[in-house]
């Protein structure tokens, strides 16, 4: 028999042989599907959106159909070039292209520096990786350590941009209630609008930024009960934040959709009361 | 939804059948060759692919025996010791899900193989690998101890100087680190986790999931003193994370590792390096933040 003393001790091996064959994976379950269709979404959105900000043109319902309908993509509409109506008193002269080019940058930098879009891009696109204990596509890594992705770390900025954005998108939605010539009412294109702007507040408040600048940041909840109690009240939101990011991306592509189908009078705008 | 966690529910179920594992159901009938064989539907076989090495190189070893009513992957693997492979080595202690001895990666997933069910999985032979981001000694037995080389690396808790009547801490605040508390050290998120499982070379400079939780909880503690943030970002890793949450999948006692603990240490570590406000802060309130070697010189 073996006394203690006698026992070898296992020497610490940090990295050294491993076991399992050298293969990608050893799953055999359709791990490819979460990546394709997060691949399929994002890049459909992409084409979309590229397209829809570049057309310049049928983004707003004004009033000569009486409606007031703004395409998110082109809100606020800040250039000299914007439809009569579509933009505020004060306007950019110097812009001589697509106003959507103007203000997209915006949304865009939220999206791509939102820690779950993250996921869902480093994931499904860049491959690194493809799913969990799926090798990973590429032979070196650095993370997020190194110029370009170490500006992630800006993402709270965007955040804030974010939350003006969705101030202005809340005003278009209630504009949207006006009927230039008949007055007041709600129509598809106006409760589309509400559903657009409700889906963005919800996917900028449980933005894991505004979790941590709400209450996470600090020390002891104890010792900052107001702080503790938003925290409480954006967790819950946090928690769902996967999905109100893919909610809000498609329907403010549908959104701006809408608006165009009705602005080039493809459908008309059904008034509901 | 295209990402919906589907190993987080896979586990729920595990967990929460591991319970009965290895109680007989009415139609079973115990021990024996054609136990099994009496529920309808069941397969009365199972086909096993089990690791079969050590450092000098290995392959899969196929077994077949019969199926028996709700066991689990380490009932099999038991069984397999007791009959075809007596020298497989493999770990266990508990067959609770508590002591995070059994991991392995069962159908190339890694998994707890008390807590995995023969009958949750598909149909067809059922793989059993070692955890591939750590050195094999031989079969499903790997070496682990880069989590506890890692582990000493954390600075410890370094509590303010105790007051006259003792420390004293609010609900609230104990609550929040409990979450953290549940690890067992499966060492499961840190056998997933790309970083290191993918590009070896980064395990010098990487802390991995199992400790960012770590990080997070003492960062989260209101009586600790040190401030690791610049530690955990330039020694431990942090930014090498891509979030790309695989350590929350596998997490047999569903941390929120991703959520909960390194995109918070993340957001800290943009406070403390990336945010011109939080520097401005610092400068007017003439607040001192600690060096990574400060940090790891622990105390207050
Ligand atoms: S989320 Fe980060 S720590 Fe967790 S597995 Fe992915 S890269 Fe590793
Ligand atoms: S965090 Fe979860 S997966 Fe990681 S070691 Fe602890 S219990 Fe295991
Ligand atoms: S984390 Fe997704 S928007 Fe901030
Ligand atoms: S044997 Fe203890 S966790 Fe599986």
């Amino acid at each position: 028999m073996t006394t203690v003393e006698e026992a070898t001790v296992t020497a610490v091996e940090i990295s050294g042989t491993r076991g399992g064959p050298d293969v990608p994976t050893l799953r055999r379950d359709g791990w490819w599907v979460q990546p394709l269709v997060s691949a399929t979404i994002l890049i459909a959105f992409v084409v979309y959106s590229t397209w829809a900000a570049f057309v310049n043109k049928e983004y707003f319902v004004g009033t000569a159909s009486h409606r007031d309908l703004l395409s998110p993509f082109y809100s606020p509409c800040l250039v000299a070039s914007c439809v009569p109506g579509s933009h505020p008193a004060t306007v950019i002269t110097w812009w001589t292209i697509s106003p959507a080019l103007l203000i997209l940058i915006f949304p865009l930098g939220f999206r791509l520096t939102c820690y779950y879009y993250r996921r869902a891009y480093y994931r499904s696109i860049w491959l690194s990786p493809p799913n969990c204990a799926v090798a990973d596509a590429h032979s070196s890594y650095s993370g997020e350590t190194r110029f370009p992705l170490i500006l992630q770390n800006a993402h709270r900025w965007f955040f804030y941009f974010g939350l003006i954005l969705n101030v202005i998108l809340t005003i278009d939605a209630v504009e949207a209630f006006r009927e230039p010539g008949l007055g007041i009412g709600v129509s598809v294109g106006t409760l589309v609008l509400c559903v657009n702007a409700v889906l963005l507040w919800l996917y900028s408040l449980s933005c894991h930024s505004c979790r941590h600048l709400c209450g996470g940041q600090v020390k002891s909840f104890s010792k900052h009960p107001i702080r503790h109690k938003l925290w409480k009240l954006v967790t819950p939101l946090n928690a769902h934040h996967m999905k109100f990011a893919w909610a809000s991306l498609i329907f403010v592509a549908l959104t701006d959709l809408y608006v165009r189908l009705v602005a080039s009078g493809t459908i008309p705008d059904h008034r509901l009361f | 939804m295209p990402d919906a966690p589907e190993s987080a529910d896979a586990t729920d179920d595990a967990a929460d059948d591991g319970i009965e594992a290895g109680v007989d159901r009415p139609g079973g009938s115990g021990l024996g060759a054609a136990a099994g064989a009496e529920s309808p539907g069941a397969p009365d076989r199972v086909a096993m692919r089990v690791w079969r090495g050590d450092p000098g190189g290995g392959e899969f070893a196929e077994y077949e025996l019969a199926a028996q009513d709700g066991e689990v992957v380490l009932d099999v693997i038991h069984r397999l010791q007791a009959t075809d492979a007596p020298d497989l080595a493999c770990r266990w202690n508990c067959k609770a899900g508590k002591c995070g001895s059994c991991s392995a990666e069962i159908n190339g997933r890694p998994r707890l193989m008390c807590m995995t069910r023969m009958d949750e999985l598909p149909e067809g032979p059922v793989t059993v690998a070692p955890m591939r981001t750590f050195p094999i000694i031989k079969d499903l037995v790997t070496d682990v101890s880069f989590n506890y080389e890692v582990a000493k690396t954390v600075p410890a808790f370094s509590p303010v100087p105790e007051p006259p009547d003792g420390y004293r801490m609010q609900q609230v605040d104990i609550e929040r680190g409990q979450e953290f508390r549940k690890c067992i050290e499966c060492f499961l998120c840190q056998d997933v986790c790309h970083v290191i499982r993918d590009h070896e070379e980064n395990k010098p400079r990487y802390a991995g999931p199992r400790f960012f939780i770590r990080f997070a909880e003492l960062e989260m503690h209101p009586l600790d003193t040190n401030d690791r943030r610049e530690l955990v970002r330039q020694k431990g890793g942090l930014g090498m994370c891509n979030i790309t949450k695989c350590c929350t999948e596998v997490c047999p006692e569903h941390i929120k590792i991703t959520d909960n603990a390194i995109i918070p240490m993340k957001e800290r570590v943009v406070d403390a390096a990336y945010d011109p406000i939080g520097w401005l802060g610092r400068t007017i309130m003439r607040r001192h933040k600690r060096s990574a070697e400060e940090a790891a010189a622990g105390g207050q």
